[in-house]
């Protein structure tokens, strides 16, 4: 898939959908492979610019080792931290049946 | 209406200071305004009466006791609904963060009660701060006080309305690629994206991290420096947050209030400003040209070519950081949950479907592309690059110029509905904003005047090097001061009654 | 259902190639990014905050704590540190991970290219190359309900507890190390060992295997012997004790061996060990090959360690530990297997610090490894965790040398100290354990003793000394072993003429 050509198909659409965790219907799948696919042509203009030996910007401001000390600071209590909680249990979140390994 | 909803900020905290006014009826007189109007308007997500007016009353008591308040105690405000409060809903205009109470201040909250200012209610916004006219907001759009058929702009559409149909006279917004100044432009109030770093970004909802500022909105350029001062600052739970003190804002503006820019060499940028402009906003710019001038300046033209690649390279960092910002929403912590008994992994995917809008979704599935491996270098990559040459073209033009403007803004204020559905026409309103974000420079709106053929508010946008602050609002208040005296305040008529 | 084939003929026709991900917990005292505490054991969210929750708006702070240990772990290991260098997000999605991005080194960890020297029992030395350490954040605790196991598979809900996400972690990679043949498993194991008393010798981690403060991985391929051609391997986890590690290590090999002579081909997978069959078995399949679409991570700014303070930490940096038993070993004259007997009985620290308080190495050897290890024995635990401290061994032996205690008595106080009777000079005391080195008092009991016994008297008298050997018995019995037996036989001599 090369940037130029801006080409994204609904089934790319449909896996990175499926990356991010969005459950979209097949109607939002349409649309947004044809939004995508215009909005991707005009982005891809950032390849136009020469840029090989350009540094990349990641932080406007450059700061560098900015540290905290080794030092406590006062966090939640357990029902601040459950507080917005779906479900919780036993002082946990309690979530649905995770069908994935750990990593 | 009442006279109390009309003074600027300065004018109130004056008279509270001088016990001529208490906070609580300051407090009462917007919450009243709010009650009138705001069913039209639809600024606020949330107004905390009890705690607002408990908030005013204590400071009406520090200062019966003789205590020394601070230059804005008192004085009502509208904070954007991004920013996270401990006694009110903290959505960021979305579903999935209905009704969420974060169990913490942002340092911008706090900073804002300790400076004794009554934080009135959250307003509205573009679903986690993505758009350019508040249209997709997930509980209905905000409409412009010019023109309630049209929007106030976006993100911060909210707060900007707020301020222009008097509901509050301060307002904090967050702009990422002129989110605070291009719906000032259009409501015809003041707008300022500090330096990236000026102001903490801790409670602070993330959208794009390396964009994101919080920034000061009011109806006059003063008001805007005070609040400025109140809310910037180092802050050690912002690792990008800069150590430095905050520029002498407040001077600057009252320096700048003498009207005196004699010695000042303002940069016009070439790329911005003309072709998809609208003609009334290029007259209105002309003419702040013009009396720039009047006022002493040396107008220069500058060009910063990498500028027409900033939509491109902003449309594609954005989108990523957003991407991996967003993840956090999925039903196991907080926030909304949809379906049990279904896997984790299901109710994760249904939660977000159900809890986003379509313009986030479309950002969350352009930026996982744009960090895709086999594509990072191409997107990702090469966007940031374009962004370091787009800082080379700023520094550049700061070599020859104090400050730099534009129209803050293409156009005015266009109709509810006309652009929500085409996501690229709905981009291009950021096409002069967005080269400050890439930069991390500091940019302001302030208005110019009304376009011509529709009546409606047009914005100034003037922008400085990092941590260059105090020029910006010395020009922005030189300018204003100018503009007032010949042309008088900007006021919304549809609900100045 | 795996084929198995015999460990000599695995290493006969195939060649292995091993890596070691090795992932130590840091003891720090506070996390990796925010002020939580990381002590174990406490009650589940109460050592979070908005930071390692992942509240919407939290950001990270580096702790500087975490990255000198980074640093002296990596100088310890002879890496390279590097100047400059960025976090970055690991991103993808798991209910044990609150922001769904894991804030991680991807392209530019802290520490390159090192090396270890690695001893196996035999003396022979493995030089194992180290790719990298870097610098990450630990994910929070999942309980699994409802399975039959507590495992994973089968389990109808999970329970999250997030006190342990955000506990710095630094994580080693080892480079491919070829050319072990059949001692891969020993050679892995070995690397395992001495990776752990290394760190554990910086003070920086527990590195106790069986509480998880230090985590293994395993990477295993193998290759037809003499082909050339690397194979592919399979990453093994859950390998909690060096003893697991040597034998995850020698059934994948058997494994893969099987599948390869079938025709078969190693699939590259995750594989989890388990601990009660010394087996492993294949991970859950997963749709896709993750892909975790890494970038800087905006919300932090670059390390850069100058040199200056690069060096300072390597000033820190304790004797490593095999140069520092290479050198107890040259000072006390052990061999190699007394100082493995001792290395192994965990006593080298304990003697060393007996030495310190005074000791002659001769004596508090033998009392460690000797009375000291028996006791330990009887009471089932570690000789470190003795009542007794090697300041207290060192007094007693100093008591002795001095002829206040002989052996015996000597037993008896170190008896008292491990009782919780209180010092060695108290005990004495108390117990009335001094020797007896009053001649009155001891002649009395020779002459009684010698009349006891009037057929070994005679002996003495006709030259036989050695037959004082029973007298001097009943002189020690007589006295409660109190008596100093050298003195007494003198005096057994001088009495018998």
């Amino acid at each position: 898939m090369s940037p130029d050509s801006g080409a994204i198909s609904r089934d790319e659409v449909a896996h990175l959908a499926r990356l991010a965790r969005l459950a979209v219907t097949d109607d939002e799948l349409d649309t947004f492979a044809g939004q995508l696919d215009v909005i991707l042509g005009s982005v891809a203009r950032v390849g136009e610019v020469a840029a090989e030996d350009i540094p990349p910007t990641s932080h406007a401001v450059p700061l560098e080792n900015v540290f905290r000390p080794d030092e406590l600071r006062p966090g939640l209590t357990q029902e601040q931290a459950l507080a917005g909680a779906p479900a919780a249990e036993d002082g946990r979140f309690r979530v649905p049946r995770i069908l994935g390994e750990e990593q | 209406m009442s006279d109390l909803i009309r003074l600027s900020a300065a004018e109130l905290a004056e008279r509270i200071a001088a016990k001529e006014v208490s906070a609580v009826e300051a407090a009462q007189a917007h919450l009243d305004r709010i009650a009138e109007v705001d069913g039209a308007v639809h600024a606020f997500l949330h107004v905390g009466t009890e705690a607002a007016l408990a908030s005013a009353a204590l400071v009406d008591e520090q200062i019966a006791a003789g205590q020394r308040v601070s230059a804005l105690a008192g004085v009502p405000l509208a904070l954007k609904d991004v920013f996270t409060t401990s006694d009110m809903p903290t959505t960021c205009g979305s579903k999935i963060l209905e009704g969420w109470r974060p169990p913490y201040d942002a340092t911008v909250t706090t900073r804002l009660r300790a400076a004794g200012i009554t934080i009135l209610g959250k307003t509205n916004m573009d679903e986690f701060a993505m758009g350019s006219s508040t249209e997709h907001s997930a509980y209905g759009p905000t409409r412009n006080p010019w023109d309630l058929s049209r929007i106030p702009g976006g993100s911060g559409g909210g707060s900007a309305a707020a301020l222009a149909a008097f509901e509050a006279p301060l307002a904090i917004g967050t702009d990422t690629g002129g989110s605070i100044r291009q719906p000032a432009a259009v409501t015809g109030t003041v707008g300022v994206k500090p330096t990236y770093g000026g102001v903490s970004r801790y409670g602070l909802v993330a959208c794009a991290s390396s964009l994101d500022q919080g920034g000061p909105c009011a109806r006059t350029v003063l008001d805007a420096a005070l609040l400025h001062e109140v809310i910037g600052g180092h802050d050690p739970l912002d690792s990008t947050s800069i150590d430095a003190p905050v520029p002498s804002v407040v001077e600057a503006a009252r320096l700048g209030a003498s009207g005196d820019l004699s010695g000042l060499r303002v940069g016009v940028v070439k790329e911005l400003g003309g072709e998809g402009y609208q003609p009334g906003v290029r007259a209105s710019f002309d003419e702040g040209l013009q009396r720039l001038e009047k006022l002493g300046a040396e107008i220069v033209e500058v060009s910063c070519p990498h500028f027409e690649y900033g939509m491109a390279a902003y449309y594609l960092i954005l989108p990523s950081e957003v991407s991996s910002n967003l993840a956090r929403f999925d039903a196991m912590r907080y926030g909304l949950r949809v379906q049990e008994g279904a896997s984790a992994e299901e109710v994760m995917a249904l939660t977000r479907e159900a809890g986003f809008g379509p313009e986030v979704k479309r950002r969350i599935i352009l930026g996982t592309y744009a960090l895709s491996s086999g594509y990072y270098d191409a997107y990702y990559g090469q966007a940031q690059k374009v962004r370091t040459l787009i800082s080379r073209d700023f520094a550049a033009a700061f070599a020859k110029a104090d400050v730099l403007v534009s129209p803050t803004a293409p156009t005015t204020a266009f109709p509810i509905g006309e652009k929500v559905d085409d996501p690229l026409a709905m981009y291009l309103n950021d096409l002069a904003t967005i080269p400050t974000n890439l930069a991390g420079v500091a940019g302001m709106s302030v208005p110019s005047g009304l376009a011509a053929e529709d009546g409606l508010p047009v914005g100034l946008q003037i922008m400085a090097p990092a941590l260059g602050e105090a020029v910006m609002y010395r020009v922005g208040a030189a300018f204003e001061a100018s503009r007032v005296a010949d042309e008088g305040l900007l006021i919304a008529p549809e609900v100045a009654k | 259902m795996n084929t198995l084939v015999d460990y000599p003929s695995v290493v006969e026709r195939y060649e292995p190639t091993l890596g070691l991900e090795v992932h130590v917990e840091l003891s720090t005292n506070t996390k990796m990014f925010c002020g939580c505490p990381t002590t174990f054991g406490a009650e589940p969210n109460t050592q979070v905050c908005p930071t390692c929750l992942g509240l919407p708006g939290s950001l990270p702070v580096v702790n500087r704590t975490a990255v000198e240990s980074a640093i002296r772990i990596g100088l310890a290991l002879n890496c390279s540190i590097a100047p400059w260098g960025r976090f970055a997000r690991k991103n993808y999605f798991y209910p044990d991970m609150p922001k769904n991005f894991q804030t991680s080194q991807y392209d530019e960890p802290i520490c390159v290219d090192g090396y270890m020297d690695v001893t196996l029992d035999d003396g022979t030395v493995v030089r194992v190359g180290i790719e990298r350490a870097h610098m990450e954040e630990d994910t929070g605790k999942s309980l699994h309900v409802g399975g039959a196991t507590g495992r994973i598979h089968g389990a109808d809900y999970s329970l999250l507890d997030y006190n342990r996400a955000g506990v710095p972690l630094i994580e080693i990679v080892t480079k491919m190390i070829p050319d072990t043949g059949g001692r891969a498993p020993e050679v892995a194991r070995a690397y395992v060992t001495q990776l752990r008393d290394l760190i554990s010798s910086l003070g920086v981690s527990d590195v106790r295997m069986d509480q998880g403060s230090m985590r293994c991985d395993v990477n295993l391929s193998l290759s037809p012997a003499g082909s050339g051609v690397l194979g592919t391997r399979t990453e093994t986890k859950n390998v909690n004790s060096l003893r697991s590690v040597e034998r995850a290590v020698r059934y994948e090999m058997s494994r893969q061996a099987g599948v390869l002579d079938a025709g078969g081909e190693i699939v590259q997978e995750t594989r989890h060990f388990e601990e009660q069959s010394g087996t492993t078995r294949a991970g859950r399949r997963k749709e896709t090959s993750e892909d975790y679409r890494y970038f800087p991570e905006p919300d932090l700014v670059p390390i850069a360690p100058s040199a200056e303070w690069v060096e300072e930490l390597r000033g820190t940096l304790p004797e490593k530990p095999w140069e520092r038993r290479a050198r107890i070993q040259q000072a006390w004259g052990l061999s190699d297997e007394e100082l493995r007997d001792l290395v192994n009985a965990g006593a080298l620290d304990l003697i060393e610090a007996t030495v310190a308080a005074g000791a002659p190495a001769g004596e508090a050897r033998s009392w460690w490894v000797a009375y000291l290890a028996q006791q330990a024995n009887s009471r089932s635990v570690e000789l470190a965790e003795l009542p007794i401290t090697p300041a207290q061994v060192a007094r007693v032996i100093a008591l002795v040398a001095a002829g206040d205690l002989n052996n015996k008595l000597a037993r008896q106080v170190v008896d008292g100290v491990l009782a919780g009777e209180g010092e060695p000079d108290a005990v004495v005391e108390s117990r009335g354990l001094k020797v007896v080195s009053d001649d009155g008092a001891l002649i009395a009991a020779v002459d009684e003793a010698l009349a006891a016994q009037p057929d070994v008297a005679d002996k003495i008298r006709s030259g036989k000394v050695q037959a004082a050997g029973a007298i001097v018995g009943a002189v020690m019995k007589a006295t409660k072993g109190q008596a100093d037996a050298k003195r007494v036989r003198e005096l057994i001599i001088e009495r018998c003429g």
